[in-house]
């Protein structure tokens, strides 16, 4: 059924992502890919994998940013995936009944059985989280790696999504967003989360959180010659003012 | 937006279609039908041919053409799953006031049958215009002048059809004839309005509000997360050259409002004959094809919020 759930889920299960902290390598990209290359949603084909123009499903994407001028400004690595919202139009908008969101704990899958590979919830998404199989005619999406998160065989450890496993900063986080007390709502709290297009009103349960505010360059003192140089680099500063007479 | 053929065909002829059934019925219902017997359901049989090819290439896109049946499932929620609910129940209801109005012309179940008829065609038109009109993501198709844009001109496509029909069996009145000329104008009147308003309307979003980095400054794309294209920049990617849509633009008005315009005024000025007649045909091709390059351009310079992951400006 592609109605929402009547009641708001008791658990919503999600990720907390801090941008402060990524470093932009892919690594929960390629281990998202890894992992659901078997996983339920099996296989995420790639067209022409070795060819000229490489092409394929992926469930999490990592891009780069710059935002702010000069020295105020940073470089933003920026994953981008499926963010299981509360208002999830993409379920809504599926003809079929395979787009689903799950009442107990908020995950929004695909029942590739139903599927018919219309693509408007593709077209619902404001976030691109949906990518088409062409191979398969279905839809495919995160997961949220539903099958490693209750995954009894698994140490207790490791049940968690694969791209929180790889993440090496640890700036990915699992947990229940709808839990005041859960580590991620803290961390929410404390860091100031937030989501992803407000304006449009899905209501993601993931947060992300904002970099860390560099000191502002004005604490950086002038240099001899004018260039950028930081005050710790004590030698340069002697290089600078020695070439700068 | 990618502008997919089977879809722009399907939603510009099943309009068609639709807007002639829908004049169709209310002529049975107000006793308004063409005198000629055959002219009607002549005009009938066009228009069920217009929506069955349009609803079997609307299927070609899908990735599982036989599991289609399942898209009537939904209907509490989706608007594609009431358009095909409706198309479903719209077809065998047609098809039986079609078979009254050739077969049966004394009997009167029919002529109540054209009211259903009409509503069901309105409804279904209704139901496609609604699909696009109530995704967020796209604020050219989010818009409030989406759903009278595909209901006026699948009513006025309708009725430059059914004029062509009426000619051939020599049937054109001039009340007819200026209700035509009315619908061509209020079409193109509302559809000069949706450019209008999607050319001035504020785009909602924003890279800042989709990265959420506002608050350190102006953002913009640094690099993609891959180097070759995905199915997010081939579906939701697809972006027209501003100068070439309003070239486009030109040529959907010319040849979907004012060269049908045009040729329905020379056919009442005619009144009547094969000139007439072969003037409202020219009209109809005309319309048709200038509503093929409306569809086309209502795909194309949509644009999808996902764009601005990767390097668009305002959407």
């Amino acid at each position: 059924m592609t109605s929402l759930p009547d009641q708001p889920a008791q658990r919503r299960l999600g990720l907390v992502i801090d941008l402060d902290t990524c470093v932009g390598c892919h690594a929960c990209a390629t281990s998202c890919k890894e992992w659901n290359m078997g996983g339920v949603a099996a296989p995420l084909t790639d067209l022409d994998p070795y060819g000229a123009k490489p092409d394929g499903v992926w469930f999490n994407r990592v891009h780069g940013f710059e935002a702010g001028e000069g020295g105020a400004g940073r470089t933003v690595h920026f994953p981008r995936s499926c963010l299981h919202c509360e208002n999830a139009a993409c379920v809504t908008v599926c003809p079929t009944g395979a787009s689903y969101k799950r009442a107990e704990d908020g995950i929004v899958l695909v029942n590739e059985d139903l599927c018919i590979g219309c693509k408007l919830c593709s077209w619902a998404c404001p976030y691109g989280a949906r990518e088409f199989d062409e191979a398969e005619g279905v839809m495919k999406k995160c997961t949220l790696c539903v099958d490693r998160i209750y995954n009894e065989t698994l140490a207790e450890a490791d049940r968690k999504p694969a791209c929180v496993m790889a993440c090496p900063t640890g700036a990915r986080h699992f947990g229940d967003l709808a839990d005041e007390g859960s580590d991620v709502s803290r961390l929410v709290a404390a860091r100031g989360g937030f989501d992803l297009m407000p304006e449009l009103d899905y209501r993601p349960t993931n947060k992300y959180l904002p970099p860390r505010m560099n000191a502002s360059p004005a604490a950086v003192a002038p240099t001899a010659s004018g260039e950028a140089i930081r005050p710790e680099s004590k030698f340069l500063q002697w290089v600078d003012r020695l070439f700068s007479r | 937006m990618h502008p997919a053929y089977s879809v722009i065909y399907f939603t510009v002829a099943s309009g068609a279609g639709y807007g002639l059934l829908f004049l169709l019925g209310l002529q049975a219902a107000f006793d308004l039908l063409p005198a000629h017997p055959w002219s009607a359901p002549a005009s009938g049989l066009f228009a069920l041919a217009l929506v069955t090819t349009g609803l079997l290439s609307s299927t070609l896109h899908l990735g599982h053409k036989l599991r289609a049946w399942r898209a009537v499932t939904q209907w509490r929620s989706s608007w594609l799953s009431r358009e095909g609910v409706l198309a479903l129940i719209g077809l065998p209801v047609a098809v039986a006031f079609l078979y009254g109005m050739a077969f049966q012309n004394d009997a009167g179940w029919w002529r109540a049958l054209g009211l259903a008829v009409a509503m069901l065609s309105a409804l279904t038109v209704h139901a496609t215009a609604m699909i696009y009109a109530s995704l967020k993501p796209i604020r050219h198709w989010n818009n409030p002048l989406t759903v009278p844009v595909y209901l006026l001109l699948a009513l006025a496509s309708g009725g430059v059809a059914d004029l062509a029909i009426d000619a051939a069996f020599g049937d054109v009145t001039l009340a007819s004839g200026l209700l035509g000329l009315a619908l061509l104008a209020a079409g193109i009147a509302v559809k000069r309005g949706y450019w209008r308003s999607v050319d001035a309307g504020e785009a909602p979003s924003s890279p800042e509000s989709a990265t959420g980095l506002g608050a350190i400054g102006r953002v913009r794309l640094l690099e993609r997360p891959h180097t070759e294209e995905n199915y997010l920049l081939k579906e939701m990617g697809y972006q027209v050259a501003r100068r070439h849509a309003r070239r486009l633009r030109l040529v959907a008005q010319v040849l979907g409002f004012l060269v049908p315009a045009l040729a329905l005024a020379a056919a009442l000025m005619l009144s009547g004959g094969v000139l007439a007649a072969l003037a409202l045909f020219l009209a109809l091709a005309a319309m048709l094809a200038g509503l093929l390059v409306e569809r086309w351009l209502f795909f194309a310079e949509a644009k999808h919020t996902v764009t601005l992951y990767y390097g668009a400006g305002r959407v």
